[in-house]
């Protein structure tokens, strides 16, 4: 008990218990004190005041014609309150009916409570109140007169209106002594956390129950783990002993060893219990008739138990919902006949189907709620999860089987019906309720401005105007969502160097990380080709059971996203040939995979970058090849002549000279391939794995691991990623990388990357370190800052480079790329994981230099 | 970049009076500031007989990116990585064509007063590109430079000596010899006509290009064949400005008959901001049956599903019928163009009411799609690639399930009818298929059938015998094929 409770109760003073969620309407006349009493016993921001908003519309808050104004601001302001789920107080007057109804009407709306407490002062008290205060001095006392007359008239009506808490206070000194409780919702058990075994609908199979509940380790109801078991409803109707199951599932609620929530069966024959008219149909004969041998004083307990059923619970701090028909986000831990009646039957379309049965709403292929949300309700032949939410009848009744789900663990544990006890009206079907998961992602997943929450890197934001880019991407270009587990992040390049002559150099890169803390990196060779991404299942089926596609056995795709091969026989052939590698090597198993996500290089460039390398660098190249021979003839029949040119035609000559460089540099990106012969993929990160992510596996056994993959390669297909371990406090050791990097680049080589050797690193003060930095070779800088950047006046200005937001670029893509292997690994929907796989998607469109 | 004038005389006649006409000395190397560089002047060969003079432009490729540029973020936010590694350095470009009219301006304007006699003869003129890029090929550099005078000789250049099966570059080598033209004239040409075949003007084409234009083109470009390429190409294809320069030049003929000066005509130009491209025959057949098919519906909210540039809508717009038209497509810049085709910013507030436009993507479902009474998929389904097919099927008729469904899309049969089409070739580069009228019937009454549709096929354009017609559209209707099975059960039962 608070502090001021036991205050009121030294005084007597009433307790009034408010519900946590609920629209609180203080009903009195004007200078009843409603203000005052709200002050004292709600937080500020609770309460939204009338005469607050007819000030806000109208700079007056005791302007009467502003009242319609000011009360739609109220009921806004209230309505986004309640839609966030915050209690609410209306400081008005609220004598008349009308203006109750209203608010009863908002509090429906938003399925929450509405409580009203009536503060009856005598008319003299309030008169003087407001006599006190220089705004309300000349009202008129018929006005106060008005205000106590429709007040009495309304109490006695309050709860028929449809308040459901109703606390008249009389006379000033009950309202001074009274003490505001706040209740919690019957609903609310996020207390609770478990462990929780959730069984599916029962329906009268009272041994298959036994059994299950055995299986899961409970003996005569109870688990020695102390675990909860938590009931879906529908335990009777339709099966052989709906008597046994009530009484087990009533004995174990009793002892505090399970929760339970109705079905609409059980509601359905509470009400028949109650004296009302039902059909006894969809089996609740069988109920009855079964009831008939139990004694009356079980008939009584079976009436008050369903009677006391709370349509759903929220439990586990709010990550777990437990409901008959599943439940919406927005009814979550909300109070209702609405939300009791979509949680007792769902929603349906308002059509039927040829069995002559409502067509249900695929409400769970709408859920983007981050509770898991437990059910049943509609039999299905297997419970698989869908969005976050799983349905747990798999149709006991029906000879299916019976099924509970372990939580936290989302492990599933069933036993088959003993027989057929009940003919379904029509066949258990997977698509119901909504297992397709061919159906298309929603735009609200990805479009607009969003923030996506990641594990790694806190909240990342995507600006609308990029998301709009990557939407269009995303739909005109890229591979299926469901083969597009992840994207990779941009990578930035070595702080800029100032060796004489280099625009790049692994010193830096070195000291960056020696500075981050990170001790040992790994120097992997960059390879000249384009990124690649290659999802590869063990086979079809896989691809089928864990990627939900018919046909493909994974994808390959670009660093956008898009399919790196037109033809899709190319792409499986190269899978295939992966998956060879894979097999040969006896990672499936030593990784317990059935799929995996490789991170590479696919080669040669010219491959995928045919056009850019003729229209832009062949260009160069060609225009350069003509012009400077005249030039230079030119050049040289002036200087013939005796004019002094020497200075422009040794700058030509240098000119021609670094042309030809370029021409060398991007010529190395280039070779002829027939089909798939001179094609290669350079893998160097095993990106992800059937159920967990390998991002933060060390480099060095990631290396282990793809180098037999390579050896076992019999197709030429794969090639080998060369890497040298730098220790980055050891001078010796940091000059031998930069050797390797020299004489590598010097042979033509693109360069290098450094990543930190622990894959995963977080720098002392906690940031995430850079995964990986480039040092690109001086040759290759050529076809990425033009031939001429070299010559030192152009170094000099080159070295000016703006690193920063490429850098915070790197990271933040790099979270969302975590972010979308852990979404993954975790089981979690396919939207989640398409949300962050889009944010890098969208990132990528942002503007930083593209030379970095 | 680089380019070279030669001509020849006597001792009479002296070549190296070429020195006093281009005003620089031909015992002398000099150089010129530009805004992209450093220009030179020097002369490789000058005597009586033959004078050639040089202009190289060392281009700072370095400045050039860095021009107007800066801001924030590293600098260069909208730069794409071709400027970085580009030709500009070596090619005879725009570039090469403001150094020329810098380091000759007066050359240009025919002024020589040590030689004014010689300004204004033709005199033997060899002038050399060895890089010229040329859009268009050798051919239309000869149908620019021909009908002025010139003889051309125009060899094409190799992309890659490596790699013969790239093909030829952009770039061509250009040799133009004429003995009937004032050197003036000859930079004139150049000066129009390097940027005209580059095709990738360097800078923002201000408003004072056009003036530029007409100066330069001042006597030879009304009267020029390929006026309006010129024209175009050399206003880096900005329409509203082509507009104007075509106005301009037309009142420039107009100005020129009647002996007066332009201004006196020109005078109350409003140039339109938009030119509707001329729609072809097909399109509009096109439209007109989704017309007919929509009022046959009775729909009166209708979704056009991948509406482009809006022509479509504006169409819509027209009939009364259509009470609300809402325009989707995945492209910013289609929806940018189509908002300025229907120029919604100054649309009355009434008529405004009715049109909407807005991104979105049929690869998604999307809630502000649904309770439309019809939605028209025209030439869209064939720009997805196969496999994203069923999440449009999805988002369309599962998810938004508009009353009626209207999709067209190419008859590949038809193509053998096209006779600018290569056998085999798709007639859009982005289409991703193109169907047959057996597999878009395949296609179609599947779909209706998973759905709850029933659909009819209509052929749009001429309907050949043999192939059938160019474009297909099937009509889906909700719920008539669940009648129709009901009616044939009852048909039985009775």
């Amino acid at each position: 008990m608070t502090e001021a409770a036991e205050n009121a109760s030294e005084k007597k003073g009433r307790v009034l218990p408010v519900t946590d969620l609920s629209l609180v309407v203080l009903v009195g006349a004007s200078g009843s004190g409603k203000s005052t009493f709200a002050r004292r016993h709600f937080k500020p921001t609770e309460v939204i005041s009338s005469d607050f908003c007819r000030g806000l519309v109208s700079d007056d808050e005791n302007d009467q014609s502003a009242t319609r104004d000011a009360f739609d601001v109220l009921h806004y302001i209230a309505g986004k309150r309640l839609a966030a789920g915050r209690r609410t107080v209306v400081d008005a007057t609220s004598v008349q009916q009308d203006a109750r109804r209203q608010l009863i009407d908002l509090a429906k709306q938003y399925d929450v409570l509405p409580i009203a407490i009536v503060l009856d002062v005598p008319e003299e008290v309030c008169a003087e109140r407001n006599a006190a205060r220089t705004d309300r001095a000349d009202m008129p006392r018929r006005v106060i007169q008005r205000h106590i007359r429709e007040l009495r008239r309304s109490v006695r009506h309050l709860e028929r209106e449809g308040f459901r808490k109703v606390h008249v206070l009389r006379g000033v000194e009950d309202i001074e002594n009274a003490t505001v409780v706040t209740e919690k919702r019957f609903n609310d058990l996020t207390h609770l956390t478990g462990p929780f075994d959730i069984v599916g609908d029962i329906h009268g199979c009272a041994s298959e129950l036994e059994s299950l509940l055995g299986k899961l380790g409970y003996t005569d109801g109870v688990h020695p783990e102390g675990r909860t078991a938590v009931f879906v409803g529908d335990l009777v109707d339709r099966g052989p002993d709906s008597p046994g199951v009530l009484r087990r599932v009533m004995s174990m609620v009793g002892s505090g060893n399970a929760l339970c929530v109705p079905g609409n069966h059980e509601n359905k024959y509470g009400r028949y219990l109650k004296g009302r008219k039902v059909q006894h149909t969809h089996g609740l004969a069988e109920t009855i008739e079964q009831m008939e041998r139990e004694s009356e004083e079980f008939k009584q307990e079976v009436r008050a138990f369903v009677d006391g059923l709370v349509s759903h619970y929220v439990l586990d701090g709010g990550r777990l919902v437990v409901c008959h028909a599943g439940l919406p986000e927005k009814y979550h831990g909300r109070t209702s006949g609405r939300v009791r009646s979509h949680a007792l039957y769902g929603d349906t379309t308002g059509e039927t189907d040829e069995f002559g049965l409502p067509v249900r709403y695929p409400w769970a292929e709408d859920y983007r709620g981050r509770a898991a949300v437990v059910y049943g309700h509609t039999p299905v032949p297997e419970a698989t999860w869908l969005n976050n939410t799983i349905c747990l009848d798999t149709g006991a009744v029906f000879g299916g089987k019976l099924t509970a789900l372990r939580w936290p663990e989302r492990e599933l544990v069933d036993v088959p019906a003993e027989q057929v006890w009940y003919e379904p009206a029509k066949p258990l079907r997977t698509e119901a309720p909504g297992g397709h998961d061919g159906r298309p992602l929603d735009l609200n997943d990805v479009h607009g401005r969003r923030i996506v929450e990641t594990r790694h890197s806190g909240r990342v934001s995507v600006r609308e105007e990029n998301a709009a880019a990557a939407l269009e991407v995303m739909s005109r270009f890229a591979v299926d969502p469901r083969l597009l587990p992840y994207l990779p992040p941009t990578m930035a390049p070595t702080a800029t160097s100032h060796v004489d002559g280099y625009l790049e150099h692994p010193v830096e890169a070195f000291a960056q990380y020696a500075a981050d803390g990170v001790a040992r990196v790994v120097c992997e060779e960059k390879h000249m080709g384009s990124r690649a991404v290659a999802l590869v299942c063990r086979d079809a089926e896989t691809a089928r059971k864990q990627f939900g596609v018919d046909g493909p056995t994974g994808s390959l795709y670009t660093r956008t996203g898009r399919p790196f091969f037109d033809d899709e026989s190319v792409t499986e052939e190269i899978l295939g040939r992966v998956r060879t590698a894979v097999t040969d090597a006896g990672l499936w198993a030593e990784l317990d995979a059935d799929w995996l996500l490789l991170d590479a290089e696919l080669m040669p460039w010219s491959l995928k970058a045919s056009g850019l390398l003729r229209s832009q660098y062949a260009a160069v190249g060609a225009a350069s090849g003509a012009v400077f021979p005249g030039a230079l003839a030119a050049l040289e029949g002036a200087a013939a002549r005796g004019v002094d040119v020497t200075d422009l035609l040794g700058r030509q000559r240098e000119r021609a000279s670094n042309a030809a460089a370029f021409t060398e540099a991007y010529r190395r990106y280039c070779w002829t391939t027939d089909g798939l012969d001179g094609v290669r993929l350079a893998p160097f990160q095993i990106l992800a794995v059937q159920g967990r992510s390998l991002a933060a596996l060390p480099h060095d056994e990631q290396l282990a691991l793809l180098d037999r993959l390579v050896e076992h390669d019999g197709s030429g297909l794969l090639q080998t990623t060369r890497r040298l371990y730098v220790d980055t406090g050891d001078p010796e050791s940091v000059q031998a990388g930069v050797d390797w990097w020299l004489e590598m680049t010097g042979r033509g080589g693109e360069g290098m990357v450094v990543k930190p050797v622990g894959a995963l690193v977080r720098s002392p003060e906690g940031r995430l370190v850079q995964p990986g930095i480039k040092c690109r070779g001086r040759e290759y800088l050529r076809i990425i800052y033009g031939p001429e950047y070299t010559r030192p006046d152009n170094l000099t200005r080159l070295r000016s480079r703006f690193l920063n937001h490429k850098r915070s670029l790197a990271i933040r893509e790099y979270a969302l790329g975590l972010e979308a292997l852990d979404r993954r690994a975790e089981g979690e929907p396919l939207w989640r994981v398409h949300e962050a796989v889009f944010g890098v998607l969208a990132l990528e469109s942002e503007p930083v230099d593209p030379r970095l | 970049m680089f380019l070279t004038i030669t001509t020849t005389g006597t001792p009479e006649r002296p070549a190296t009076d070429l020195g006093f006409l281009l005003h620089k000395h031909p015992e002398k190397a000099q150089a010129f500031s530009t805004s992209y560089g450093k220009a030179h002047v020097l002369y490789p060969e000058a005597d009586d007989r033959r004078c050639t003079a040089a202009l190289l432009l060392e281009v700072d490729a370095v400045a050039l990116v860095r021009k107007g540029k800066g801001k924030g973020r590293g600098g260069a936010p909208d730069a794409a990585l071709a400027q970085y590694v580009n030709d500009r350095p070596y090619a005879a470009s725009s570039l090469l064509a403001v150094a020329l009219s810098a380091v000759f301006s007066s050359a240009m304007k025919g002024v020589c007063n040590a030689r004014p006699e010689r300004a204004a003869q033709p005199l033997p003129l060899r002038i050399e590109v060895p890089a010229l890029p040329a859009r268009g090929g050798p051919e239309l550099v000869r149908n620019l430079f021909e009908p002025l005078g010139w003889t051309v000789t125009v060899e094409p250049v190799a992309l890659d000596a490596e790699f013969p099966e790239w093909g030829d570059s952009r770039y061509v080598r250009l040799v133009l010899e004429s003995e009937a033209l004032t050197l003036a004239e000859a930079l004139r040409h150049l000066y129009v006509l390097l940027p005209v075949l580059d095709d990738a003007k360097h800078y923002w084409v201000a408003s004072d290009e056009v003036d530029k234009l007409l100066r330069a083109g001042e006597g030879w470009l009304p009267e020029h064949p390929e006026q309006k390429l010129i024209t175009s190409r050399y206003l880096a294809r900005r329409w509203s400005l082509t507009r104007e320069a075509m106005e301009r030049l037309e009142l420039v003929r107009l100005a020129e008959a009647d002996d007066s000066e332009v201004e006196d005509i020109d005078n109350a130009v409003e140039a339109e901001t938009e030119a509707e491209e001329k729609p072809t025959p097909l399109a509009v057949q096109r439209r007109d049956a989704i017309i007919a098919a929509l009022g046959a519906s009775g729909a009166a909210r209708v979704l056009d599903l991948g509406c482009g540039q809006g022509q479509l809508v504006q169409a819509l717009l027209r009939d009364p019928r259509f009470t609300e038209i809402v325009g989707i497509d995945v492209s910013i810049r289609a929806l940018t163009i189509a908002s300025r085709r229907l120029k919604l910013d100054r649309m009355g507030e009434r008529q405004a009411s009715r049109v909407k436009l807005f991104q979105g993507s049929l690869a998604y479902t999307d809630n502000r799609l649904k309770g439309y009474d019809a939605a028209v998929l025209s030439e869209v389904i064939e720009h997805l690639d196969l496999p994203r097919l069923p999440a449009l099927e999805y988002a369309v008729f599962g998810s938004a399930r508009p009353r009626t469904v209207l999709v067209t899309t190419p008859n590949v049969e038809y193509n053998v009818r096209w006779e600018s089409l290569p056998a085999g070739h798709v007639r859009h580069g982005d289409h991703r298929f193109e169907w047959t009228r057996e597999e878009f019937r395949t296609w179609a009454q599947a779909v209706a059938e998973r759905h709850g549709y029933g659909v009819e096929f209509v052929p749009v354009g001429l309907d050949d015998p043999e192939v059938g017609p160019p474009t297909q559209m099937a009509i889906f209707e909700m719920g008539t094929a669940v009648q129709k099975t009901v009616n044939e059960k009852e048909a039985k039962a009775a």
